[in-house]
């Protein structure tokens, strides 16, 4: 890899440092449940927008850092942002030139494959999910995806990240 | 477009292995890597090098109740803090009159003990550890607190409050710990009806303010009202701490087992600080008897 080619590192690092900490932001109960997947929609702009720089192996990195920050089981969250990381790569050409809706609906799409994968582990390791609750975060997060996009569009615009 | 294209396609070709490749990779060392987690503690050096990580972003997700918390002090009046400061020597003054008690009883009971041949097992020593962060998934009653093995913070320690039995620590890092909650699905303890003695296990139920105790026959003689506190056995809580007050018994005729609820003593979603009692090893100090097992988690 030729690493002198790549600047503004700092930038998708700072952007998932900020993810995990929204992740882990104590919020009222009600909320809680509403609570969008930061981690998850950040991964997939980047590895839309840089595939050749955040892929499988940086989701799967972050994915253990989330998993260390929120005491889940080392690797749960690891393999869901793998698989993330993933699925986005290797649609990120198509995923580029989609309208904004439509690209927030193939995103829903993608992260509840995301919630899929933690809720299996979760039920392997003796937490059956109770109810459907859930399936609300992916919706949610879809909501915020075109936000999330246009910040992250600017910012890598701005700051240059190559 | 075309151009960025181009030199994508050709990056994507240049790196080693392909992504279905390093996600099959990365995927069977998630799973080993859970395995190991789930069913034996190697990992918990990894885990406690990596909280170091992340332990920036957990403060700056603490900060603000942290400054709420500081301002409040801050901002205390004259007049509130005299009064608090009264109010507070009041209850020590109680506290030290009922504790007079307390020595003289533990004297007692220690004498009673030795003549009996029996182990004392009276904790020593309580570490106090402020609450950081708590697990946001809504199954999963997780707490970090605080402290940690530099404070002298082990895997199994019992973890308490004023009011009673709060949990266990799970997972410890160098300046923070994990603590598992009684509520906690996965969480079983064991205790006993403190009015006659009658032993069972308390489950979790996912609930903060429900536990369940499952397993005690129909019959059994337990009330609503009933206070449980901990056995001792297990050999990972001391014994005769408040834990829980049953709430309701429905005896079940169709089935074998009453169902019996119960609610904290503590209220598991309103703590601020818990105490981290040490443990003197049980039996370790009279040489005799079978060792204490090694803590194995309850999981």
């Amino acid at each position: 890899m030729s690493v002198h080619r790549h600047h503004g590192g700092w930038v998708i690092a700072t952007s998932f440092a900020v993810a995990i900490t929204l992740a882990l932001a104590p919020m009222p109960e009600w909320a809680d449940r509403l609570r969008p997947q930061w981690v998850a929609l950040v991964l997939i702009y980047w590895a839309m927008a840089l595939p050749e720089r955040v892929g499988v192996g940086v989701g799967w990195l972050v994915g253990i850092l989330l998993d260390v920050a929120r005491g889940t089981l080392l690797g749960q969250h690891g393999l869901a942002l793998a698989v993330l990381a993933f699925v986005t790569h290797k649609s990120h050409m198509r995923l580029r030139v989609l309208p904004l809706w439509q690209q927030a609906l193939t995103v829903l799409l993608f992260l509840l494959v995301y919630q899929l994968v933690i809720q299996w582990i979760n039920g392997v390791s003796g937490y059956p999910p109770h109810d459907l609750w859930y399936l609300v975060p992916p919706f949610s997060s879809t909501l915020l995806w075109p936000w999330v996009f246009v910040v992250l569009r600017d910012l890598r615009r701005r700051l240059t990240v190559v | 477009m075309p151009k960025l294209k181009q030199t994508e396609t050709k990056t994507i070709f240049m790196r080693g292995p392909s992504a279905g490749m390093r996600v099959l990779l990365f995927g069977l060392l998630s799973v080993i890597l859970m395995t190991v987690d789930h069913r034996y503690i190697h990992l918990e050096r990894t885990r406690g090098a990596l909280s170091l990580v992340v332990l920036p972003l957990q403060q700056v997700v603490n900060a603000p109740s942290a400054l709420v918390r500081w301002l409040a002090d801050v901002l205390m009046t004259r007049e509130e803090l005299r009064r608090e400061n009264s109010r507070l020597r009041q209850r020590n003054f109680l506290t030290t009159a009922q504790l007079q008690k307390l020595t003289v009883l533990e004297a007692e009971n220690r004498r009673l003990r030795t003549l009996l041949d029996s182990a004392a097992t009276i904790p020593q020593r309580a570490i106090i550890a402020e609450l950081i962060n708590v697990d946001d998934d809504p199954y999963r009653h997780r707490i970090l607190v605080g402290k940690g093995t530099s404070h002298g913070v082990r895997v199994g320690q019992p973890v308490l409050d004023a009011n009673g039995v709060v949990g266990q620590i799970m997972h410890v890092g160098p300046l923070t710990a994990t603590a598992v909650l009684i509520t906690d699905p996965s969480h079983a303890l064991p205790v006993q009806v403190d009015r006659n003695g009658l032993r069972g296990l308390l489950v979790g139920s996912g609930r903060y303010d429900r536990l369940q105790l499952p397993h005690v026959p129909n019959n059994a003689d337990v009330q609503v009202g009933d206070l449980l506190i901990t056995s001792g056995l297990g050999g990972r809580f001391p014994r005769g701490y408040p834990v829980a007050r049953v709430v309701s018994v429905e005896p079940d005729p169709g089935q074998p087992f009453a169902r019996i609820a119960a609610q904290p003593t503590t209220e598991l979603d309103r703590i601020r600080e818990v105490l981290l009692l040490i443990n003197e090893p049980l039996l370790a100090h009279d040489g005799e008897g079978p060792v204490a097992a090694p803590p194995e988690p309850d999981e």
